[in-house]
């Protein structure tokens, strides 16, 4: 078992015949993962990436069986792609699509709740677990398959930090891109169970940034529930009080959401504290170490 | 996040149908002689900088007059203050209101629970944040429900208001919910809500939009906010643009590469100045753009940390080579680049061509960047 997906995920990609859509879906597979179809309304009986299109969500789930979704459709009608796929079935969605307004987003988290379906994202790199299956964008040569936990709120923040890990020969078993818009389907606080649950993951790498509560509300989560070692980053440190760093999410308003209160919070939760990136392979060797599972 | 300005944000107020002041905007000290002089706006009347920067009140930019050469004068030293860099350039002047007691009210969003909440203080007229919790009501509330009547009823009980204010209250909430959701707002704020006799009335509004949701809004997208030129710029090329004191420029990709940056950098004594998010891109011409758009800054040095996902790195090579092509001798600056990622070698081999180095050690690239940042002639800055 892993986080989310595995061998038996049967990805349909919605916005497939778009260029992100075209690239990734050959990338997914070059990774491994199960593509069995792809939609675009009007694009029905074509195929790409030798991967069947259908024009709807529904159609690709009878015909192909597909259970979890991959959305690269454009923000202004995202909102209408996660609401078709919730309703042909789907119970799992990435929403890669960036600038998706969070009033959209709101109505696209409480209807998915309300049917049991999971977002990861939106504007997020997906996930992926090495040697299984890749439901997203994150770059396939950053993998290796091992046994630690990733989960970020950045993208290629994730791909630098899973990258200096690979270098220093520590593998992954699930790396979760959550996405870093104030409104995100699956926060830490959702997804640190998950990797709790996950008998392949002996540790995590928790990647966090400025702006929001998420990583103080993870720290709660850490310290109440989750027996597993924990490293954390976070990024902004050094940046401006009140300006936007790209994100929408990594902005540092009323006092909350510094730097220092996550980084207290994290670390009075047990965690150990990366200062820099290039910090964690070291930490995390050293803590795996300790576990005897080096 | 597009911060409107006071009198816009009551505009919107007004549509939705909340009582606010009836005021008018100048942008001239005559121009406010003339329209006070004319009955345009009834005296005593209030003069209010239109200036997005807090703390107006105790700049003394919001003051009252009785007359008009009162208010002329008044209107003369307000404009051209400076809060934050944001210089004066408009006045709104409304009448003056015999105000019983003064509210906060306020929806905004709720990143930890995913849903907006309102916020509603006896307390109003001081900023929020020096409100203690204990004086503040929370209500979550659930984007496909809106507000229900018990919910008001416990606002109406908090604010402590009976009678015609507590019924104009129930009509309020939820007109601000309705701006809320139909305006794609991030906040809207009323402080002070005042009671004027029988009604409410919204002396001040803070509504912040979303910058996502302008494709549904074109409007807002004209509005500038509280960017420099260059950001604006870069705004409209899409690209993340923030300058600040420093001197090293920072063109990373994406929000969390970006800000780690920043802190490595800080890390070994550069004071990072510039900052550019190129975000996700296959186009070597935005990133030709982007650099064009560095070197207006003049930067004493520039770090390029790039990860290669969506956007290549043989891409960002191409587009970084164009551009040192086009930029003028005069706003040369030394080069630090870091390309790691998807087509790394290809990247690096075209960089090497031109003789940029690429360095993949974020640590020694730092160093390296700091270097040249302390080695160069002091440019730096805004232009």
């Amino acid at each position: 078992m892993t986080v989310l997906v595995d061998a038996d995920t049967r990805v349909v990609v919605q916005g497939i015949t778009g260029h992100q859509g075209t690239v990734h879906t050959r990338q997914m597979k070059l990774f491994g993962s199960n593509v069995v179809a792809g939609t675009t309304p009007g694009k029905g009986g074509s195929t790409v990436e030798g991967v069947p299109v259908f024009d709807s969500v529904e159609e690709a789930v009878d015909r192909t069986s597909a259970n979890a979704s991959c959305i690269f459709v454009p923000a202004p009608y995202a909102r209408d792609a996660f609401i078709e796929a919730v309703d042909a079935g789907i119970r799992l969605a990435v929403i890669v699509t960036e600038h998706i307004p969070f009033h959209d987003m709101l109505s696209m988290y409480h209807y998915g709740r309300e049917r049991g379906a999971r977002i990861i994202g939106p504007n997020c790199p997906g996930i992926a677990a090495p040697g299984k299956s890749k439901v997203g964008i994150i770059p396939n040569v950053v993998f290796r398959p091992g046994r630690v936990g990733v989960v970020s709120r950045s993208g290629t923040l994730t791909y630098e930090i899973v990258s200096g890990l690979k270098e220093h020969g520590l593998g992954q078993s699930t790396c979760l891109g959550l996405g870093g818009d104030p409104v995100v389907g699956t926060s830490f606080v959702d997804a640190l169970p998950l990797f709790e649950a996950d008998p392949e993951t002996d540790i995590v790498v928790l990647v966090g940034e400025i702006g929001g509560t998420a990583e103080e509300d993870a720290a709660e989560e850490i310290r109440r529930n989750f027996t597993k070692p924990v490293v954390a980053y976070v990024a902004g440190r050094s940046a401006p009080p009140g300006k936007r760093m790209g994100h929408a999410g990594a902005i540092i308003a009323r006092g909350r959401g510094t730097a220092e209160s996550k980084l207290s919070a994290l670390k009075g939760a047990g965690a150990e504290i990366a200062r820099f990136p290039y910090e964690i392979p070291d930490m995390v060797a050293t803590r795996l170490a300790r576990l005897g599972r080096r | 996040m597009v911060k409107l300005a006071e009198w816009r944000g009551k505009e919107i107020f007004q549509k939705y149908g909340i009582p606010t002041p009836n005021g008018r905007v100048v942008r001239s000290a005559p121009e406010a002689g003339a329209l006070l002089r004319n009955g345009g706006v009834p005296l005593p009347c209030v003069i209010k900088a239109q200036v997005l920067a807090g703390g107006r009140g105790k700049g003394g930019a919001v003051r009252f007059a009785s007359a008009p050469e009162e208010a002329e004068a008044a209107a003369s030293a307000i404009l051209g203050l400076e809060f934050q860099g944001e210089k004066v350039r408009e006045l709104l002047i409304e009448p003056k209101l015999a105000l019983a007691k003064e509210l906060y009210l306020s929806i905004t969003l709720d990143r930890s629970r995913r849903l907006p909440v309102l916020i509603a203080s006896s307390q109003g007229g001081v900023e929020i944040e020096a409100v203690a919790e204990s004086a503040l009501v929370r209500l979550p509330l659930h984007p496909f429900v809106g507000l229900v009547g018990y919910e008001k009823r416990k606002v109406v009980r908090a604010l402590g208001l009976s009678g015609g204010p507590a019924k104009a209250l129930d009509g309020l909430v939820d007109r601000l919910w309705a701006a809320f959701e139909s305006e794609d707002a991030e906040l809207v704020e009323i402080n002070p809500l005042a009671v004027v006799g029988d009604g409410l009335v919204a002396l001040d509004a803070k509504v912040i939009i979303e910058d996502d949701a302008t494709f549904r809004h074109p409007q807002y997208a004209e509005i500038r906010d509280d960017r420099t030129p260059l950001e604006e710029i870069a705004r409209e090329k899409g690209i993340a643009f923030v300058q600040l004191d420093g001197n090293i420029g920072v063109i990373a990709n994406g929000a969390g590469l970006t800000m780690a940056t920043l802190d490595v950098l800080a890390e070994f004594g550069g004071r990072p100045g510039i900052f550019l998010d190129l975000g996700g891109t296959d186009d070597p011409a935005k990133v030709t753009e982007a650099f064009l758009l560095m070197a207006k800054a003049r930067p004493s040095a520039v770090f390029l940390n790039i990860f290669g996902g969506v956007t290549r790195c043989d891409t960002v090579a191409k587009g970084l080579v164009e551009a040192m092509k086009q930029v003028p001798p005069s706003e040369r600056f030394p080069l630090v680049a870091r390309i790691r990622g998807n087509n790394e070698a290809e990247g690096t081999a075209i960089l090497r061509e031109a003789g940029i180095p690429s360095v993949p050690d974020l640590k020694e690239s730092v160093q390296a960047a700091v270097r040249a940042a302390d080695g160069a002639a002091p440019g730096g800055g805004r232009p």
